[in-house]
């Protein structure tokens, strides 16, 4: 398990190699990348605020479930903190298992959890002055569907 | 007792971090706001509306009933924001 918050980029394939290298009882990793959108109606950059210490613990804390619901080998996930510009990566999440099954579903589990659960807050840049960005409920919504089992 | 605020909450109050050292009545999250509250305007506005208030003690997730004790960390923070698309 390896959880890094940072103000630096970083390089989605060497961090995959680095999850697998060595390790043949992997037979499948699912990756997920996100990245900051340049939408018309947002500003040009935002800065992203983090609470140090409970940010590391909640994605420990995170990826003790996912390992509850399905056989995972390894987990990586890395998110980003400080200025971001549209294009830039914020966050990534990177699930290694025997099976394809268990990778795909345990990383899409883990960024809904993530979302919800993670403390980041974004302070976007906007024509009227920063402005801090509102939760959405369809992120709480995807998060509690791995809890009803509605999916 | 630690407190940290983030996002707006922090904006609004004006600092990120205070140490209080509020009565032993003082025993609940939910009191702890409303002790908080009278420590100035800027504290009564941005607590003022629970709805949009998360809380952590020792940073995990807490509701209004959890404990809070003179050796606790205490956060206050909007619903959070983090990850993308």
């Amino acid at each position: 398990m390896t959880v890094r918050v940072q103000r630096d980029d970083f390089d989605p394939g060497a961090e995959v190699d680095r999850l697998t290298k060595g390790k043949t009882s992997i037979g499948a990793v699912t990756s997920f990348v996100g990245f900051v959108r340049g939408d018309a109606s947002a500003g040009e950059a935002m800065t992203l605020e983090h609470y140090p210490g409970m940010t590391e613990r909640q994605l420990l804390a995170i990826e003790a479930e996912a390992r509850t619901r399905w056989p995972i080998d390894d987990v990586m996930v890395i998110h980003r903190f400080g200025r971001l510009l549209p294009g830039d990566r914020i966050v990534l999440v990177a699930v290694a298992s025997s099976h394809r099954a268990a990778a795909f579903s345990a990383c899409e589990f883990l960024i809904d959890w993530l979302k919800t659960r993670a403390p980041f807050w974004k302070l976007e840049d906007g024509a009227d002055g920063p402005h801090w960005v509102d939760a959405k409920d369809d992120d709480d919504e995807r998060a509690d569907r791995w809890t009803t089992g509605s999916r | 007792m630690k407190i940290l605020y983030f996002a707006w909450l922090r904006s609004r109050i004006g600092t990120g971090e205070e140490d209080v050292s509020p009565p032993s009545d003082v025993d609940t999250v939910g009191k702890l706001i409303d002790w908080l509250k009278s420590r100035s305007p800027a504290h009564a506005e941005a607590l003022s509306k629970a709805s949009v208030i998360r809380a952590a003690v020792n940073q995990d997730y807490a509701g209004l009933d959890h404990a809070v004790s003179s050796s606790d960390e205490v956060a206050f923070f909007p619903p959070v924001t983090g990850g993308s698309a």
